[in-house]
Parts: structure tokens; sequence; C-alpha cells
């Protein structure tokens, strides 16, 4: 992403009508972008490709809590009342499955061979503050000054972000508490926040890069009117105030310091060690290698995949794995995402999405769980 | 290569789906067929085995005594026995008469039961012999079956995961049916490898590839039977198909038959 040539227009914030983001959409494909925005696939609100002249559903809203996600029809053609489904961007920017590269055996060795297709130029629109800042997070995991990641980097340095504000909060989230939203303050290249109101609907827009405000020079905007501002931030301002789950702001500390603490071994009873957690987080970025041979004997490929620290091999070392019991593995969890991704990348692990909570089948909670270590931390500490 | 590496299949109380998903491999096989020599035996058969082999395919539970014997014969000549599918790997749906009163099974089912000469359970192959992998399914997957030959060939181990269907479910985008639909699923407590099949058409997971690594059953019965509502004996019978026999599924259905 360029730096910004022209303040002064970045700090113009314009209105456009709801049906502009056709326009929207349209310019990114017509620059060369891969739109990739909200779609309902089997009743849910999945990331999904966009062709010119889709536009995002409109009338939907979502409800959601542990174990529960129900994506909920209205006939009041909002655009954004719903909050984030069960995937993020991350499946984009860092994909499932990847080949790294094949090999082939030849008369004095082998021949490496990468699949040199460019990368893709994404467009992610319609991304939450949630979803702007876990990108920001996984930007540091692959490239950390130290160790960059070629393939992820690559597609990376292409993007481009059309971020939305949210304008209610599901049950689940808590961005608020994490400092993350629910409106992002930078790390979009368009940011829009929809206004309904009295009547009144419309779309909010501003630039966060000269990309996009290169976008925005196409399309038919208005400028925007101070009453349309302050709508907008007490929108923001409200699903703020909604937010039911608040994270300890002394979690890192509170985790790092109850190693021992009994009510490890209790989420260990309920957690199924399935992963979901891990593979629909937005900052998770754990993958395993693995070598594959066919019946061929003379070549060999290398994919990466995505991996879950909920899996017993995923701390297989020499002699056999180090986290055997299921509290074990999710005590690892929560413990990186809340306290040792500090020390390891200088700030937290979690976002406060609220995806773990939704899409875990037992309903297990990030907060929950944290709130009743602290909660519990006194007695803990007579008894134990 | 001078010698060819053997493979031999071996057929014991079985449906002959997973024969099947072999079948399916013949094109892979083929193309390889100049470096390895298969034998089938799909019948039982009184001949004993004329081996050596390097790789034994063994499809089937031990159901009968002359089983047990011929699985040790089989053991003796192979250098690898791997076991494919559910009724190898956990005893299959015929262990079902495992929890019933065997006696008045035959009674009931054959007009002479005094013909039958069979054991009063199902069992894998493994409760006889040693096993040097066993691969799940009902059927088994052809990919995976695939892996595990040609890694066997190599002298490697198979990219076989242990984890659950979740993980596969959220690597290919599968939109979670128990949280977004409230549909009862096993796929969090069964270890993937089918591809997704059921979980893609909107279905739950009916635990044809068994209990995946440390399967918490008893968590996601409690979860189904009372938060979904799907009640004990529902639930008893939902851990109760292909791989009832398996371990964590035996004693997640009969805990709730206890309610
Ligand atoms: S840990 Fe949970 S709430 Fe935090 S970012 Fe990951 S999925 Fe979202
Ligand atoms: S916390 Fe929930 S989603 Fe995560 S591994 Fe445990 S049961 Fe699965
Ligand atoms: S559909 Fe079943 S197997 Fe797939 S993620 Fe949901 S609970 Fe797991």
């Amino acid at each position: 992403m360029s730096e910004l040539s022209d303040l002064s227009r970045r700090n113009d914030v314009h209105v456009m009508k709801p049906e502009g983001t056709e326009a929207l959409i349209r310019a990114l494909i017509e620059d060369g972008y891969e739109v990739i925005g909200p779609k309902v696939i089997a009743q849910a609100m999945l990331y999904e490709p966009y062709e010119a002249g889709e536009t995002p559903p409109a009338g939907w809203t979502d409800e959601q809590d542990g174990g529960r996600y129900r994506l909920i029809a209205r006939d009041d053609g909002k655009l954004f009342d719903y909050v984030v489904g069960p995937q993020g961007f991350k499946r984009y920017l860092f994909p499932p499955r990847e080949k790294l590269w094949s090999a082939k055996r030849t008369a004095d060795g082998f021949a490496v061979g990468r699949d040199g297709a460019p990368a893709k130029a994404y467009a992610f629109f319609g991304a939450r503050a949630c979803e702007v800042a876990a990108i920001g997070i996984q930007d540091r995991v692959f490239d950390n000054g130290e160790f960059s990641d070629p393939t992820y980097n690559a597609r990376r340095a292409k993007a481009f972000i059309v971020s939305v504000d949210c304008s209610r909060s599901a049950s689940t989230c808590f961005c608020a508490s994490m400092g993350t939203g629910p409106a992002p303050e930078a790390g979009y290249d368009i940011r829009l926040s929809e206004i309904f109101e009295d009547g009144h609907h419309m779309l909010l827009v501003r630039s966060g890069s000269e990309a996009g405000a290169a976008i925005l020079e196409k399309l038919d905007l208005k400028k925007a009117k101070k009453a349309d501002l302050e709508k907008a931030d007490a929108n923001s301002r409200r699903a703020a105030e909604m937010q039911t789950r608040v994270m300890p702001d002394d979690a890192r500390e509170v985790l790092a310091r109850n190693m021992k603490h009994s009510h490890w071994v209790e989420v260990g009873k309920r957690c199924l060690g399935c992963g979901s957690c891990t593979m629909v987080c937005p900052t998770c970025f754990c993958a395993a290698m693995e070598d594959v041979t066919g019946l061929d004997p003379d070549s060999a490929e290398r994919w990466r995949q995505w991996d879950t620290c909920f899996s017993v091999n995923h701390s297989f070392i020499h002699g056999g794995a180090i986290r055997q019991e299921a509290w074990s593995r999710y005590r690892q969890w929560i413990t990186h995402k809340l306290s040792f991704w500090h020390e390891q990348f200088g700030q937290s692990g979690c976002v406060g999405c609220g995806r773990c909570i939704t899409w875990c089948p037992v309903a297990i909670d990030i907060v929950e769980e944290t709130r009743t270590i602290r909660d519990s931390e006194k007695t803990e500490a007579l008894h134990g | 290569m001078a010698d060819k590496p053997r493979l031999a299949v071996w057929k014991f109380s079985s449906c002959d789906g997973c024969q099947l998903s072999l079948l399916d491999c013949e094109d892979e096989l083929l193309a390889v067929a100049g470096a390895v020599e298969i034998a089938y035996f799909l019948e039982a058969s009184r001949t004993p085995p004329q081996g050596p082999y390097d790789i034994s395919l063994v499809e089937g539970s031990i159901t009968t005594p002359a089983d047990s014997v011929r699985i040790a014969e089989i053991r003796r000549q192979s250098k690898a026995v791997i076991s494919i599918g559910a009724c190898a790997t956990s005893g299959g749906f015929q262990a079902l008469r495992n929890i019933g009163d065997y006696d008045e099974i035959v009674r009931n089912v054959y007009a002479h039961p005094e013909y039958i000469d069979a054991l009063k359970t199902s069992t894998p192959i493994s409760s006889r012999i040693h096993v040097d992998f066993e691969l799940r399914g009902c059927p088994v997957n052809k990919h995976q079956l695939l892996e595990v030959v040609a890694a066997s060939l190599a002298g490697r181990r198979p990219n076989v995961p242990n984890y659950s269907q979740c993980v596969e479910c959220k690597r290919s985008g599968i939109v979670c049916v128990m949280v977004a639909h409230g549909t009862p699923c096993l796929g969090p407590v069964t270890q993937a490898g089918c591809g997704s099949l059921c979980t893609s058409c909107d279905r739950g997971c009916y635990g044809c590839f068994g209990p995946k690594e440390e399967a918490n059953t008893k968590s996601l019965g409690k979860r189904i039977s009372e938060d979904f509502g799907v009640g004990h004996r529902a639930t008893a019978d939902m851990f109760r198909t292909f791989n009832a026999g398996a371990e964590p599924f035996r004693r997640e259905a009969l805990r709730h038959d206890e309610h």
C-alpha cells in the first residue's frame, strides 16, 4: 500500500447511495482486482468472489452465541447489519492448502520447481474492523523483519481493503475491549459506514490510501455533512455499547501466572480438541508441511496446509507429543493467543471477533474461561 | 528393479465396499503395475497363502474360528499388514452383535442355527495379529489408500491424519452444520479422511472414519443428547453404526443406554 500524497483528499468524507456499491465493485474489478465480498451460502455469510454487476446481499442480520449461528433475512434492505461469519479473509491471503514446490529426480540429483503463477490481487470488500486488525496481526507473523513468507507477502502487497464499520454487535463480539473495533482507525484503502435512519439510507465513504482515493475518483460521490459523520459515529458507539462480552484488560498477566490453575482441567473435559476455534480464527497461522510422493518414484511435492494446536501431532517432537492431554492443548491455544503472543509479536493475538466462541461445537468461550480463571485466582492460590 | 514388490489383498467379513475403492484405483495402480505385482484373494479359500508378500491389504473383520487361523498365516507370510476399512479396523457394523445376545440373534436369523460356526464377536484384525497400519473408513478413501500403498513402497510414513473431521470442513470452507443449522454431527470426534462427503451436503457426519485421536465423545454426546434435544436413545444409535466396536464409540453408546 502506498503512502498518502494528498492528505486533504483523505480527510474529505463523502456519501454515496447504497446502490453505489455496484460501481465501486465494478471499478475494482476493472482495475484488475479479484473482489471478494459477502455472500449468503449454506445459511451463513461467507466471503466469496464477486462478478462485475454483483452487489452485497441486502436485508440480512445474524444471531450468534456460543456454539450457535443463525443468519436471518429481513426486508429492511440494510447492507451490513450482520457481523462476521465463519471465515475471515485469511483463506485468501493464507490459503488452507498451498503447494510450495515440487521436485523431480534428475540424472545427478533432483530439481526443485515452484508454481510460477503470479500472486492474485485481491480486493476484500466489507472487511470489519476486527478483520482489518487481524490482517495487520498476520502481517507481522508472516513478515517479522527476520523471516518473510514469500507467498503471503506477494498477495498481501497487492491486496486492497474496503472496510465497513459495524453498527451492531453480536453477543459474541468483544472487539471494543480488544481495542480493534467496531470501526477501523487505519488499515483500509476505502472505509464505508452505513447510515440508515429516518428513511435515509446511505454510505459514508472515506479513503485511507492513495489507491483508495484513486478508486473514489471514479465514483459518483457527494460531500458528507457534519450530521452524517455524527450519525456514523453514533452507530459505532452503539455497536460498542451493545457488547456484553468484555475481555479483562489484564488477561495477558492473569493467564501467564495461572498455568497450573485447576480450571484448565475443567475446560479440558468439555473441549473436543476438534480445532474448529483455530481454523475460524483470523489470526491463527499454524501450518503443517506435507511431503507427498505419488506412486511415481521420481517426483515429490511439498504442500503447506492449515494445522491446529489441538491436534496431538502438532506438538510431536522426538520421542512423542508433548501436549498429550486435551486441557494442555486448550491452555496452549488461549495462553498463546492472549499472553505469549505479546512476547512474540508485541501485541495480542486476539482481535475479539468472537468466531472461536460461535463456532465451537460445545460453546467454549475465550472470554468466559479467562474470566473464570481471573475470578478464582485468589481461592485457587489458597487451595492450590 | 529385479523383483517387483508383491501386494496381496485379503477379504474377511465385510461388504466388499473397500475393495470397490481399490478397484476404483486401478488406473493409478496400473500406472505402477510395472512396479508392483498384485494378487487378489477375494474369497476365503482353504489353500494356504503362497507368500511371501511385501504388503498385505486386509479387508473385513474376524468373525469365525477359521478367520483367526487364516489371519495368523497371512501375518506370517507378509512383511507389512495394512488393515483397510471400518470392518478391519473396528469390527464393522457386524460388531453390533457384540452387545446383543449372540445365541438369540443366531436363532432369530437362521433357519438352521446348528450350521453356523461363528465367534460371538466381530473384532478388528488387530485383535488377532500385529497390524502395521490401520486405514479407516466405511469405505476407505481412494486417495488415502493410494497414499498408504505409495508410502509403504517408498518406506515413509503415510500422510493420513488422526485429527477431526472439523479440520477438513474448515479447510474446505464448509459451513458447520452443527453451529449454523443445529444439525447433530459426529465430526468433532471423528477422524478426517472421507473428503467431507456428508458435511458438504449439509448432513451431519456419521462417523464412518471412526474415532479421532483422543476423541472426547462424552462432551459431544452430552451436547447432542441434551442441548440439541436428540435424547439418549438416538444419541446411542448415532455412535452405533459402522464403527460401533471402536472403543470410544462403544463406550459412549453404552453411557447413553444407561439413561
Ligand atoms: S481468538 Fe477467537 S475472538 Fe480472538 S481473534 Fe481468534 S477467533 Fe476471534
Ligand atoms: S475449544 Fe471448542 S472449537 Fe476449540 S478445539 Fe475445543 S471444542 Fe473444538
Ligand atoms: S459440520 Fe460437523 S464435522 Fe464439520 S465443522 Fe461442523 S461439527 Fe465439525
